[in-house]
């Protein structure tokens, strides 16, 4: 029981890991405050680049997340607050990039190669069924065999 | 028969061709999302004494072509670019407006002081919010601006150079087009 305790409160603690943590004026509303981190975390902080405004510890970020978290107070839908930043910062802000013309390849070129290569299998297993089919020596290669056998042990046994 | 020998060879030449376009371009390189758009509504008081030190109305100025520069004194890149803003300034019809960003006055001004003014006015933006709206990630920044228009947007310090190879070009072209 204690052991399961102890595990609670640690897994608390990472849900608390990010830079939000630091942030003063958080909002009151827990439910506001979750959608807000929910939309926080879409959003690609233009500083440090690879990471998203909810775990950046840039002042750009910090006033990004302040913004987000004004317009959650004042009842905005989360499209609304995502287009507030794409409208000045572009696509490139979201983290999940959105499926337009020059992103096609970026969405399905994965499938479209999983695909392809799926269907290189499937032709080269069918290809060569008689290597997949074992069928018992008959007396021809049985004597065959037997005799490149022989040849073999007799070389090896003259060896020094 | 000759195409599906070939077939791995071409696939591999067509990705390594990619892979080196790829290794070639700026992952930092943000791609402006303001260029043709608008400048953001804003009054920012000045720098010195009381008013308005910069507005949205200053952005539509006849012929002139305006840029605004966003710095601050804490800003090292902002100190390396100080040179070519000086020769900006001087440029046939272009006006230049700073906006002081994030930054006490008192610095901004021996900033000024220091390596000289080339602004015609200065608006303060103490808490970066007027940056945000836009689009503004980082000082030094740079806008082109025609007729309330943005042209261009520079990210990064303005290298020596780029006065003459860029900036020169681009506002003589913004210039013909004449005010519309």
């Amino acid at each position: 029981m204690r052991v399961l305790i102890l595990a609670a409160f640690l897994f608390a603690l990472t849900l608390d890991a990010n830079a939000i943590g630091v942030d003063k004026d958080r909002l009151a509303d827990p439910q506001q405050e979750a959608r807000a981190f929910k939309i926080m975390k879409q959003l690609r902080c233009l500083v440090c680049q690879n990471e998203s405004i909810a775990v950046s510890d840039a002042s750009l970020a910090e006033d990004l997340r302040a913004i987000v978290r004004k317009q959650v107070r004042a009842g905005k839908p989360d499209a609304e607050i995502i287009a507030f930043m794409t409208s000045r910062y572009g696509d490139w802000v979201l983290l999940k990039p959105p499926l337009r013309p020059g992103t096609v390849i970026l969405w399905f070129g994965p499938l479209i190669l999983l695909v392809i290569g799926g269907f290189m299998v499937f032709r080269f297993v069918r290809q060569r069924p008689e290597t997949a089919i074992a069928r018992p020596l008959d007396a021809d290669e049985k004597k065959r065999l037997k005799k490149i056998l022989g040849e073999k042990n007799e070389q090896e046994g003259n060896m020094p | 028969m000759l195409i599906r020998r070939f077939l791995p060879l071409l696939i591999f030449i067509g990705l390594f061709v990619a892979f080196m376009v790829g290794l070639t371009l700026n992952p930092r390189e943000i791609p402006s999302a303001r260029i043709g758009k608008p400048v953001p509504d804003f009054s920012l008081p000045p720098l010195e004494g009381d008013g308005v030190g910069l507005s949205t109305a200053d952005m539509t100025d006849g012929d002139n072509i305006i840029i605004v520069n966003f710095f601050a004194s804490w800003c090292g890149p902002c100190r390396l670019e100080h040179p070519s803003l000086m020769k900006l300034a001087k440029l046939d019809g272009v006006k230049l407006y700073g906006i002081s960003y994030k930054d006490k006055p008192e610095n901004s001004l021996s900033f000024l002081k220091t390596l000289g003014n080339p602004y015609v006015r200065v608006g303060m933006d103490l808490k970066g919010r007027n940056a945000i709206d836009w689009g503004v990630t980082g000082t030094p920044e740079t806008f082109v601006v025609k007729n309330g228009i943005i042209r261009y947007q520079h990210i990064g310090p303005i290298y020596d150079v780029q006065v003459g190879e860029l900036f020169l070009p681009l506002v003589k072209k913004l210039r013909q087009e004449g005010p519309s």
